[in-house]
């Protein structure tokens, strides 16, 4: 029996303000508990909500990025129950009419993540309120609560059940990261919790229309997590099924030691949420104007950056934007047709998707090939994946935080380019560099290391003469048809020069000098 | 000076003649003897009434006084008032003290206005008996067997008494205007959005607003010119330019057209309040006004549309009263959902349970539609009445209350009798017009009986006009009850 699993996900992104949803608190990370809670978050009697510009402004920019339609009006609803970490007795959200409906999300599967395109809808997307927190260490038998964290504006997003695999889950989700850091409406800081996941996964016979009984994975806060528990869970429910078992809808945690999901409530003991509109807040009113103007703001969106990165042909990339604007209609988007013809990368799409992961280090390869030139794109591509992203991924931090500028890399790769240094050379002077030695000018170490590629011819013919004459037997074993021997020769004039001989010269020259003395 | 209007009063304030805190002592002195028996305020705080006494004597002194800068005002106890105890006639908040001042609070603190004291009133507002209070009801000063309305009784109650030149008061279905009848005094509940809701201890959030009570239309005019002001802690809070609400006061009522919708002349009005309204209105005829008929079709719903409105906002509002934060909690309790269900039992009354569990069930899974929907509808249509109403006649007249002021405990074992009482305000609140209610003679047993007067959205300066000239010519409004003891 072959089984598909289908899986929606439900994306809580914390919004970046300085301010909370409904007050003026500040939205600050890591503060003393409850300093970061003022009247309305404690919700004292009398107190009221006033909507946060921004938050709106952010979750427009959001809709617009992903072609959804924004409502408007759109309605704040009260979520009713009782926790006592959410003050009001009551969660502000929306019900009805979110601020932002439909979309989809573009994403590439398969190996390596770029082998096919597939589009994942998107149900919706709302504005509400975090609740607080409930600590239940510490107080001996007591429970105590931080309201910091109440009232931080989020946007929740709800996809349609159109993933198929733990795998495509995970993309989806870590696209959906890289957007929303992207278009720089949240910092997606997963361990700070502004990025968190519900998974609903059910699975059904291939070829099944009507879809299985869905169980949903509350709060998975990491993409390992998120895979480990669809995998868990689609697991589970295919094996209850082959036992001629039935799944019952449930809400269900992941316990990330024992890599389970258990039951939380099952669908009859389900919160009636009592949701009506909120009677302090106006219907929600977006402008023609705040959504021109959202727009003009709108960055170059990732996926338009990896078709431009991967274009070989001006006419190609524009047709594959104009069909982009079908999906999304952002033409008086600043960033919109962003190309000249002198930009041509021609990168490998393995390469524009590791450089289009997020915005930064896009920005970051095209400051450098902006100096380098885009002929040598593919080089600087190389270096950008490479040197730098291996050097972060070592502490797993993003590359606005790397000691070597874009613009420090590119006079290092033009050293490369004009035959200053060899790459090997370069990789130990991007090493000095990372770690701040000499100014970390590329040129300055250079010349204070002395690292200038000998590409003197008369200097290398001198030094491969003293090679020659210093390694008489591996000579002749070239003589005699041992081609192994030249790499040993090569070896020793680089030795001899620290490296710093141009190897494409060695080569030359010793090739000659030997190919002489064969047939001489 | 008990009868002195708040205008003689600033004058007499102004020209040395009395000082702030000889006012201030002299009223808190009435307040003391009288609260005894009318039970007209919760907390009374002598020192902190006589230190903003002294505030304004400087202000007034340094001739930057405002016109009500030294003049006592008594305020309902659902007004946040920093460092004043706060309940909201509820056991929940008995022992809840402000951290902060309500929007309205702030606004008299900046007039200059002495605080005199908090105001008993039905529980969280919910009542037109003042009954409901756990601080026990408030007696009417007409007749103390009988009750002052409610749920702003103890304001109505203490200017009738002449405890206080004036008060605030909250109305959500006629919790200003009933009272006011009820005690032969004037209040004026303003458009929805005038009056400022932040830190006004939430009832029906979609028809909460503050108004004052007063003796006179002129003096609400000025109590309105200090109440009324854009907040934006208050997102309905409406940005307007500020009004002289005095300004039309002495306009003559010639032209002007009165709407009686004939809903209102119909059965359930009792006779002796319906004879005082005749004469009322006998006078605005002499006074030059228009009579005309209108029909207000959807007006008999207005008791349901609110009992199902009202109580599903506050089944929600009401919920932050959960005993973690502030309030009551109780003593013992086994576990989380335990103190939940002992707080909030032990802390509402019988009158506040029963209407969280009606809002709650209107609002569940399954009777939404039924009920919440199906009332904003109806909400919708009772607005619309009023709408083509006011394409006949400038102003709407009728009785404030079917019955003049009831016996204590006549009515607080029949919910469905007490809810009628609110059954000429609700329609208004709904439609989040203004609406206000002036004395109008006497009923049986010589208790007041209250004419009620409805305008268009933001006509407040038009209908203190209205109310104005027919206390030029008729004097109820300045009969006291006969309080031998003060």
């Amino acid at each position: 029996m072959t089984w598909e699993i289908v899986i929606g996900l439900e994306v809580h992104t914390q919004l970046l303000t300085q301010s909370k949803i409904f007050s003026g608190a500040s939205t600050v990370f890591g503060g003393t508990p409850n300093a970061q809670a003022c009247a309305v978050d404690i919700a004292l009697p009398g107190v009221l909500p006033v909507l946060n510009r921004v938050a709106v402004e952010r979750a427009v920019k959001f809709g617009l990025a992903v072609g959804a339609k924004i409502n408007s009006p759109s309605i704040f609803a009260r979520k009713n129950y009782f926790y006592p970490d959410l003050p009001k007795g009551y969660q502000i959200s929306q019900y009805e009419l979110p601020i932002v409906e439909g979309g989809c999300i573009k994403i590439l599967t398969g190996r390596d993540n770029n082998e096919r395109e597939k589009i994942v809808r998107l149900t919706r997307a709302h504005l509400e309120e975090d609740a607080g927190k409930s600590l239940h260490e510490d107080f001996h038998g007591m429970t105590g609560i931080d309201l910091n964290r109440a009232g931080t504006p989020l946007l929740e997003i709800v996809s349609e059940p159109d993933m198929r695999s733990s795998m495509e889950a995970v993309t989806f989700a870590k696209t959906l990261h890289s957007l929303v850091r992207w278009i720089g409406i949240s910092d997606g800081n997963m361990e700070e919790g502004s990025f968190r996941c519900d998974a609903n996964v059910s699975v059904r016979r291939l070829g099944d229309d009507k879809l299985g009984t869905r169980r949903e994975i509350k709060n998975l806060n990491s993409f390992r997590f998120l895979q480990q528990a669809i995998d868990y869970e689609s697991g589970l429910q295919i094996s209850i099924l082959e036992n001629g078992g039935k799944i019952r809808q449930a809400t269900v945690l992941f316990d990330a030691d024992k890599r389970e999901t258990h039951v939380m409530r099952s669908k009859e003991d389900a919160h009636d949420y009592r949701y009506f509109p909120d009677p302090d807040l106006l219907p929600l009113e977006i402008s023609q104007d705040l959504i021109n103007e959202i727009m003009k703001s709108m960055p170059e969106l990732p996926m338009w950056r990896y078709y431009r990165f991967i274009a070989r042909d001006v006419d190609k990339y524009k047709l594959l934007i104009e069909k982009q604007t079908d999906i999304y209609p952002l033409q008086q988007s600043s960033a919109y047709l962003k190309f000249g013809v002198e930009e041509i990368y021609a990168l490998s799409k393995y390469d524009a998707t590791m450089l289009t992961a997020d915005k930064s280090t896009a920005d970051y390869f095209e400051e450098v090939v902006e100096i380098v030139g885009s002929k040598n794109a593919k080089l600087c591509a190389n270096w950008v994946i490479g040197e730098v992203a291996a050097r972060l991924n070592q502490n797993n931090e993003y590359i606005t935080i790397s000691p070597v500028s874009a613009k420090q890399l590119a006079e290092l790769i033009l050293r490369i380019c004009d035959g200053t240094i060899s790459g090997k050379i370069a990789k130990d002077i991007f090493g000095a560099m990372w770690h701040g030695e000499h100014g970390s000018s590329a040129d300055t170490i250079i010349e204070e290391k002395g690292l200038r590629q000998i590409s003197n011819s008369d200097e290398i013919r001198r030094l491969v003469d003293v090679v020659l004459i210093d390694n008489p037997h591996q000579v002749s074993d070239f003589c005699k048809g041992k081609e192994k021997a030249f790499n040993f020769l090569v070896g020793q004039v680089m030795k001899v020069t620290k490296g710093k001989a141009s190897p494409a010269k060695v080569n030359e020259i010793l090739q000659e000098k030997l190919d002489r003395k064969k047939h001489g | 000076m008990l009868n002195s209007s708040l205008k003689q009063l600033s004058a007499l304030l102004a020209a040395k003649k009395v000082s702030s805190v000889e006012l201030t002592r002299e009223f808190l002195r009435r307040v003391k003897v009288l609260n005894q028996e009318y039970n007209a305020f919760i907390t009374i705080n002598e020192e902190m009434s006589l230190d903003q006494a002294r505030t304004a004597d400087t202000m007034i002194a340094s001739g930057v006084a405002c016109p009500l800068t030294g003049i006592p005002i008594a305020h309902k106890d659902i007004f946040c008032t920093k460092g004043w105890l706060t309940t909201c006639g509820s056991k929940m908040l008995s022992s809840f003290i402000s951290p902060y001042d309500a929007h309205v609070i702030e606004r008299f603190n900046l007039a200059g206005t002495v605080n005199i004291g908090k105001t008993n009133m039905d529980e969280f507002a919910m009542g037109s008996s003042n009954e409901t209070s756990f601080y026990g009801p408030v007696k009417n000063p007409w007749d103390i067997t009988t009750v002052p309305g409610g749920s702003s009784g103890g304001s109505a109650c203490a200017v009738a008494a002449r405890m206080v030149p004036a008060a605030t008061g909250t109305d959500t279905g006629g919790s200003i205007r009933q009272p006011a009848a009820l005690c032969g005094v004037s209040g004026i509940k303003p458009t929805y959005g005038l009056v400022s809701r932040y830190g006004m201890i939430a009832f029906a959030s979609s028809l909460d607003q503050g108004g004052p009570i007063a003796k006179s239309a002129a003096d609400l005019a000025l109590m309105l010119n200090v109440m009324v002001g854009f907040d934006a802690r208050d997102s309905t809070s409406l940005l307007r330019d500020q009004e002289d609400y005095a300004r039309d006061l002495e306009k003559p009522l010639e032209g002007l057209r009165i709407g009686l919708p004939k809903e209102y002349f119909a059965e359930g009005m009792s006779e002796d309040v319906s004879r005082a309204v005749d004469a009322a209105i006998v006078e605005y005829n002499k006074l030059g006004a228009k009579i005309v008929e209108v029909s207000l079709p959807n007006t008999k719903l207005s008791i349901p549309v609110y009992y199902v409105l009202a109580p599903a906002e506050a089944s929600s509002n009401l919920s932050r009263f959960d005993g973690v934060r502030y309030g009551h909690r109780a003593l013992e309790y086994a576990d989380l959902n335990d103190m939940y269900q002992k707080s909030r039992t032990q802390g509402f009354g019988a009158e506040v349970k029963r209407r969280i569990l009606i809002g709650t069930y209107v609002l569940s899974h399954g009777y939404y539609d039924a009920y919440y929907i199906k009332a904003q509808k109806l909400r919708r249509l009772i607005a619309q009445d009023f709408a083509e109403v006011f394409k006949q006649c400038e102003i709407i007249m009728g009785p404030t209350s079917p019955t003049v002021a009831f016996a204590l405990g006549e009515k607080s074992s029949d919910p469905l009798q007490m809810y009628l009482s609110d059954t000429y305000t609700a329609a208004a609140s709904l439609a989040g017009l203004p609406g206000m209610s002036i004395p109008a003679g006497f009923g049986n047993g010589n208790r007041p009986v209250g004419l009620h007067i409805i305008g268009n959205y933001f006509s407040e300066a038009q209908m203190l006009n209205v109310a104005h000239q027919y206390q030029q010519v008729m004097d109820w409004h300045t009969q006291m009850p006969d309080i031998t003891k003060a």
